[in-house]
């Protein structure tokens, strides 16, 4: 095997680090108490989500007659959040399946709190679909159960019914993922902490792990089966949701670029919210040494290489429109970039395609602020973009007498800032109480226990004396 | 019953995966290995076969996607046949993207439930930890030293030349020391 010191790749973890100096940097934030800036952070977050419970109850109480829809449009805000929250879980599985079915071993600085990320983001996309049902407490109904209806059966050729199929199974094996990774380090935490609650807590949960090889020869192997079974779960997952639209006759809809389209918009947005977090993370945390600028810097490149992968596909569109000789699909695409709604079309423009050029510049993906701003501005876009094809499609269908606007009510906007809330609350929490770098994956990664040799001497008289 | 073991602790990879083959050549039985994390190429070290599991999970896919498929197949053209847009009644591939996701979510489950039953992990189990340290930065082998021809003197001949950090002898029974 080379020397991992020789290698041109920058090292995974800077500071010379050795393995006890991993385990304690990363329980460190664990350990000491609850900063400031965490509790601001919470408690914003918390107003947030409290003020999406007010909106939800009061719509459910009300009834879905306090969005903004109409006959025309009958999809508009909850659908787009949707979409929206799915996609940002994409680029969570990403990180921890595909990449690690690639063997790129900067993603162990990044995977742990990308899973949770996606964990989050589902349950923050599923509360739509289930308040737009206007009677939640009735969801059940889309599960197959034997009923005293008939018994009835759910529609199983229906895309939306896939999409239940789809989010649920994703919810599940995204959690037991993360939760299998999670076993080593909260072993970890569990041997380090003194008896108290943490102990108790991390015993039960670690499920008596105690390192053996035995135990580790078989966690590996179905870790590698679960990444195998995600990463063509996390492409099943876009483009089912891709398909609620695609199997319509909706022009603007009834099209097959959609389900790699929407997958790779999902990946784009989804990078671009792990950037936000990670910035903010790696600071707060004090994480420097482990989340470097290397692992900034290929984020970067892999949202960039996605962003234009989505421009492609805006392009495409455009052209497969007016190849296509269909005048209603035509008008669809002509009414985006100039009708009423142009204005959202062209900040998606800007948002996704445009701006994000600037990653091409090693300046660019070198600065902190930059590419904070960078990827806020992609959050943005991609909310844009899911916007433009729900709202603009429906807005303007073949009847010119049923064309009909829309505009979101301030409950819709009000969900849409409580799920934020949700997230980021979640977020907290979890940075509060796991270790967001996945300690046993780095140590291994990072090749902290096969020092070069002039470390290992040092360490080596160090022993001895 | 294994009534003594040697354990050989040591703070390099490098220095565990070597000492590990040595002991095997040397034809003294490996308890086991306690690392703090996968430690690359241990299994051969150890002589570990490649793990099963991942036939688990190949059975539990196939009959998540075979059940689901009878299952639509059932629902939709048997018990209740539904005219769904004059879509026939056993429309297959409408139904392959619900048996995808049953086959996932069993495979998935099913190889985690079966490395948790096979390892014996469960909520509630003591951890008993063979030193304090091995969840952090050391790595410990364990020898089984009851049988004859293998005493402390022989296993330090054999790993001394691999920077072990120590070497102890702990009986399980009594050995409990760092179990929590």
């Amino acid at each position: 095997m080379a020397d991992p010191n020789s290698s041109p790749r920058p090292p995974l973890v800077t500071g010379d680090k050795t393995i006890a100096d991993v385990t304690r940097d990363i329980c460190a934030p664990l350990e000491r108490g609850p900063t400031g800036l965490w509790w601001g952070a919470l408690a914003v977050s918390c107003s947030a989500l409290l003020l999406g419970v007010v909106a939800v109850g009061y719509q459910i109480a009300v009834g879905v007659g306090t969005w903004g829809l109409n006959k025309t449009v009958g999809w508009a805000f909850d659908i787009t959040n949707f979409v929206f929250w799915v996609g940002i879980g994409h680029a969570g599985t990403l990180i921890s399946a595909v990449l690690f079915l690639f063997r790129q071993k900067w993603r162990t600085a990044v995977n742990r709190s990308a899973e949770a990320m996606t964990l989050f983001a589902v349950v923050c996309a599923g509360i739509f679909p289930l308040i737009h049902m206007g009677r939640p407490w009735l969801a059940f109904w889309t599960l197959p159960y034997p009923n005293t209806r008939g018994s009835l059966w759910v529609n199983f050729k229906s895309p939306l019914l896939w999409d239940v199929f789809a989010i649920s199974t994703y919810l599940l094996i995204s959690a037991v993922f993360w939760y299998v990774g999670l076993i080593p380090d909260l072993a970890t935490i569990r041997d380090r902490s003194g008896p108290g609650w943490r102990r108790r807590i991390c015993s039960v949960l670690s499920l008596g792990w105690n390192g053996s090889a035995r135990t580790w020869h078989r966690y590996e192997t179905v870790y590698m089966l679960l990444a195998g079974l995600a990463t063509p779960l996390v492409f099943s997952v876009h483009t089912i949701v891709s398909m609620d639209f695609a199997t319509s006759v909706i022009p603007g809809w009834h099209t097959t670029i959609f389900p790699p389209y929407f997958v790779a918009g999902a990946i784009f947005s989804g990078l671009a919210m792990v950037l936000t977090l990670m910035i903010v993370a790696r600071k707060v945390m004090r994480l420097e040494d482990y989340i470097t600028h290397s692992h900034v810097d290929q984020m970067c490149k892999l949202m960039l290489s996605m962003g234009c992968i989505v421009g492609l596909a805006y392009g495409t569109e455009f052209f497969t429109a007016f190849y296509s000789g269909n005048g209603y699909e035509q008008f669809v695409f002509k009414n985006r970039a100039l009708g009423p709604f142009c204005w959202a079309y062209w900040t998606m423009v800007t948002c996704n395609v445009v701006i994000p050029q600037l990653l091409w510049f090693r300046s660019v993906r070198a600065s902190l602020p930059c590419v904070f701003a960078l990827a806020i501005v992609v959050n943005i876009g991609m909310w844009f973009e899911r916007f433009v094809i729900i709202v603009t499609s429906l807005h303007r269908d073949f009847l010119p007498s049923s064309w009909a606007d829309y505009a979101p009510t301030s409950i819709e906007i009000a969900t849409l800032l409580g799920s934020f809330g949700l997230f980021f609350s979640c977020f907290l929490i979890f940075c509060r109480f796991a270790p967001v770098i996945a300690m046993a994956e780095i140590k291994g990664a990072a090749h902290l226990g096969k020092p070069a040799a002039g470390r290992r001497e040092a360490h080596r008289q160090e022993h001895a004396a | 019953m294994n009534d003594r073991i040697l354990l050989a602790t040591f703070a390099h990879e490098d220095d565990l995966l070597a000492a590990t083959a040595a002991v095997r050549a040397a034809g003294h039985p490996i308890v086991d290995v306690f690392t703090p994390y996968a430690v690359h190429g241990l299994d051969r070290a150890m002589g570990l076969r490649p793990s099963r599991l991942t036939w688990v999970c190949f059975v539990c896919g196939m009959v998540g996607a075979v059940g689901m498929l009878v299952f639509q197949h059932w629902t939709a053209a048997i018990s209740w046949p539904l005219n769904v847009g004059g879509k026939p009644w056993n429309s297959l591939p409408a139904h392959v993207p619900v048996a995808f996701e049953a086959a996932v979510l069993l495979a998935g489950f099913g190889s985690v439930f079966a490395l948790l039953w096979v390892s014996r992990l469960f909520p509630g189990r003591q951890a008993r930890l063979v030193a304090p340290r091995v969840t952090d930065d050391r790595f410990v082998l364990a020898v089984d030293a009851s049988g004859p021809g293998i005493d402390r003197a022989t296993l330090e001949r054999v790993v001394g030349q691999f920077d072990s950090l120590a070497i102890e002898e702990q009986t399980p029974r009594t050995g409990g020391k760092a179990s929590c």
